[in-house]
């Protein structure tokens, strides 16, 4: 398994600009599958637009301490992107004026940012409650520096979200790397131990599936039962949640998908499985991405392609809330893995 | 150029089927759909059984899409594999038992 992002291996794909080629050449190019705004128009859905916006997720820097076989933002420990404090000022200004509810925290490693801490108590003071940070779970094992999270994450009822393909070892390993599943399940174990994760308990531990290969995730529910089975049975670990999450096809999994042969077969998969009910709740409906160096997104994936919002406002730095709800979300073939089936997005299903 | 009898992208115009007997086609995939609806036996149980019978059919189109259907639920590989030995044991031992008429 890689142990170096595709920018530190020159790899092609690191050029945001040969991913959106790829999106839209070949079976898209050629009339043989529809492009997502076909698809949209199909159904008088396009152009897509923002409802009320409810999220602000801001990626604190791309820099990882794994290196995921099929991760979007190409993170990793040869990532150097890393959110300035100037720029975290400028976030706490919007902090407290947005009409956003919840404050999505997200990465690379969030808490690897060297001001995360003081950056989390910045934000409560600002009026933050609905704070979420997707954790890496291998994070809190990484270093002695990091083995308080869980308390301060509890310190600020942080709502926690953790990446978990699969319950068993061998799975887990593939995906994320050798050593990742006995660190996370050390990890669960300190959240549990703390509180989070218990039935009825307001600390709320949510985990995240993706799929592992080239095919897209079964029904969240049945996936939810058997993890908590046999997290509980196998380590007495218990969480709230469960998100079943598509793979996107850009960065490291569209890579994979190319080398395996397998990208046409999923993009046809993606597409057989539109379901225009998904479409109307996708989350760049109500959720802004900030980038690591301010810039804004209509979400997380739209911001490692770099397409960044098309309105007046693209930077944090001038940020006017009613300006940026009135625009256009930008869409391409990518778009597909949020409008598959029950759909996808970072809360889980949609539809 | 080759022309195999098999491709693995016909496997999407199964649906197809329905356009030379739509009475027909739909009656198989109406029928097709409850029988995989969770019942008695879970879709996992069932998704196992089909795995393990696509291989004794030797049908490369439903080889290929159980292995993803049992991915996608999460199955793991040596859930997959236990049950294709399932079908293999019941394949061989169907060859041996009749030794007995040989003896």
């Amino acid at each position: 398994m890689a142990t170096k992002s595709l920018l530190a291996r020159n790899n092609d794909l690191a050029n945001t600009a040969r991913q959106m080629e790829i999106l839209s050449s070949g079976i898209f190019a050629d009339g043989e599958l529809p492009t997502f705004a076909n698809k949209l128009k199909e159904t008088h859905q396009f152009p897509l637009q923002p409802k009320k916006l409810e999220i602000l997720q801001i990626n604190l820097g791309y820099m990882c301490n794994q290196v995921c076989a099929h991760c979007h933002v190409d993170a990793g420990p040869d990532r150097k992107e890393i959110m300035t404090l100037e720029t975290m000022q400028q976030c706490l200004e919007v902090i407290k004026n947005t009409g956003a509810h919840t404050l999505d925290l997200t990465g690379g490693a969030p808490e690897m940012n060297p001001n995360f801490k003081e950056f989390v108590e910045a934000a409560a003071k600002a009026g933050i409650k609905d704070f979420i940070v997707r954790s890496n779970l291998t994070i809190i094992r990484a270093n002695k520096k990091y083995y308080e999270l869980p308390k301060f994450f509890k310190k600020h009822n942080i709502h926690v979200v953790s990446s978990m393909p699969h319950w068993t070892r061998g799975k887990t390993d593939k995906q994320r790397g050798d050593g990742v599943f006995d660190k996370s399940i050390k990890a669960l174990q300190m959240l549990n131990e703390v509180g989070y994760g218990r039935e009825g308990s307001d600390l709320k531990l949510d985990l995240v599936y993706n799929p592992s290969g080239a095919f897209l995730p079964g029904d969240q529910m049945a996936l939810e039962n058997d993890f908590k089975k046999a997290l509980k049975t196998d380590f007495n670990i218990d969480f709230h949640n469960l998100f079943a999450i598509t793979n996107l096809p850009i960065s490291r999994f569209l890579d994979y998908l190319i080398a395996s042969e397998n990208y046409e077969d999923y993009m046809f998969s993606l597409v057989d499985a539109y379901n225009p009910t998904a479409v109307a709740n996708v989350m760049c409906t109500n959720t802004i991405s900030v980038s690591w160096d301010g810039y804004l997104y209509d979400c997380d994936f739209n911001q490692m392609l770099n397409l960044k919002v098309a309105s007046k406002v693209q930077h944090i730095g001038d940020y006017n809330e009613a300006l940026l709800q009135d625009r256009n979300i930008i869409i391409n073939q990518h778009c597909y893995g949020c409008t598959a089936g029950a759909g996808s997005s970072c809360q889980g299903v949609v539809a | 150029m080759a022309k195999p009898y098999y491709d693995a992208s016909d496997l999407r115009k199964f649906g197809k089927i329905t356009e030379w007997s739509e009475e027909l086609g739909n009656k198989f995939f109406d029928y097709y759909g409850k029988v995989f609806e969770e019942g008695a036996l879970t879709a996992r149980e069932k998704s196992l059984i089909a795995l393990a019978v696509a291989h004794t059919e030797q049908c490369p189109y439903c080889i290929d899409a159980y292995t993803k259907d049992g991915l996608e639920r999460g199955i793991t590989k040596e859930q997959m594999m236990e049950a294709i030995h399932v079908g293999a044991a019941i394949k061989s031992g169907a060859t041996l038992v009749h030794g007995v008429q040989m003896l």
